[in-house]
């Protein structure tokens, strides 16, 4: 990879955050100044993380070389998610969710 | 340690193992080490560094490497709204705060309930995950290719199941969750048609239902 592209990819990186924070957090910009016509702004961006995690969930579940898959994966996650609705603790539902995929993994 | 900067240090520990498979991933595509240590501590977004250096490793142009690191890193930008408010006023720390800013970053400030937990919940983690990427790409780059293939011992599950923990408080009101059942079904749905990163951003659109579906319980 030429020295030329990872300069590319640097700047390019970080103009998307800043961008984000510069530029796309003005239009959500709620004290005082904010257009009318930008009302919705600051309950849209409120709503993107939700949007966001939850497809980053699927993907990152379902997801394997651009096809969905079914594996031992989507169970460990599944495992996780089942241990996050019985309240166990943030350290212990990434835990249940990696031992639950490694066993299967070691079984199959 | 709060709970939010103990959470943070768990996930940057789990995101340091990951970076040893970039790092040993990154040196099999023939990148100098100098390149990769210019990766993980600038570009610093771990989908777009994986996404480039894979396409490199399969005979790919840089401008496609590229190309497929920004569709990734694009929704970056999606995550100024949310976190701006809480980085200080004055530029130099606003300028780092938005090289923190990643899906990590952005998941733990914003599962907080106030806002000073939530900046330091921010920065912890931002800083954690900055100092365990880096060491975990050299360490990976210079002596990786013996700690195996962490798929064995279930690390991609950790991921998602990490953050299913952090989705769970925005699934407190109506259009939070129409948000996220929509954004998880577009993604699902772009995912055979599109090249990595498009679900994400495609995912995004599911905020109009969810803005819509807020308008109708207020004006209820």
């Amino acid at each position: 990879m030429s020295w030329s592209a990872i300069l590319v990819l640097v700047v390019g990186a970080y103009g998307c955050k800043l961008f984000g924070v510069v530029v796309l957090a003005k239009l959500g910009d709620t004290d005082g100044a904010l257009d009318p016509r930008l009302a919705w702004f600051p309950t849209v961006a409120g709503l993107i993380p939700a949007a966001l995690f939850s497809a980053l969930i699927a993907v990152q579940t379902l997801e394997a070389d651009g096809v969905l898959q079914l594996d031992a994966r989507a169970a460990g996650v599944a495992a996780g998610a089942v241990a996050v609705w019985r309240r166990v603790p943030f350290v212990a539902v990434v835990v249940i969710a990696m031992a639950v995929t490694a066993a299967i993994r070691w079984q199959t | 340690m709060a709970p939010h900067r103990r959470e943070g240090l768990l996930l940057a520990i789990a995101v340091g193992v990951v970076a040893l498979t970039f790092g040993v991933l990154a040196d099999a595509a023939g990148l100098e080490l100098a390149q990769i240590i210019v990766m993980s501590s600038l570009v610093f977004t771990g989908a777009s560094q994986f996404a480039a250096v894979s396409v490199v490793d399969g005979g790919g142009s840089g401008a496609a490497a590229v190309g497929s690191a920004m569709l990734l890193a694009a929704r970056n930008a999606l995550y100024g709204p949310v976190v701006a408010r809480l980085l200080p006023t004055s530029w130099a720390p606003r300028a780092v705060g938005a090289h923190l800013t990643i899906d990590e970053t952005t998941a733990m400030a914003s599962v907080q309930e106030h806002d000073a937990d939530a900046a330091d919940a921010f920065w912890w983690t931002g800083v954690w995950l900055w100092s365990l990427w880096n060491i975990g790409t050299v360490a990976g780059a210079l002596v990786g290719a013996v700690i195996g293939d962490p798929e064995s011992w279930g690390l991609d599950a950790a991921f998602p199941a990490a953050f299913i923990s952090l989705l769970v408080p925005h699934l407190r009101t109506a259009p939070g969750r129409v948000a996220a059942v929509v954004g998880a079904a577009l993604a699902i749905a772009t995912v055979p048609i599109a090249p990595a990163g498009v679900p994400l951003l495609v995912a995004s659109l599911a905020v109009a239902p969810a803005y819509v579906r807020s308008r109708r319980s207020a004006t209820r």
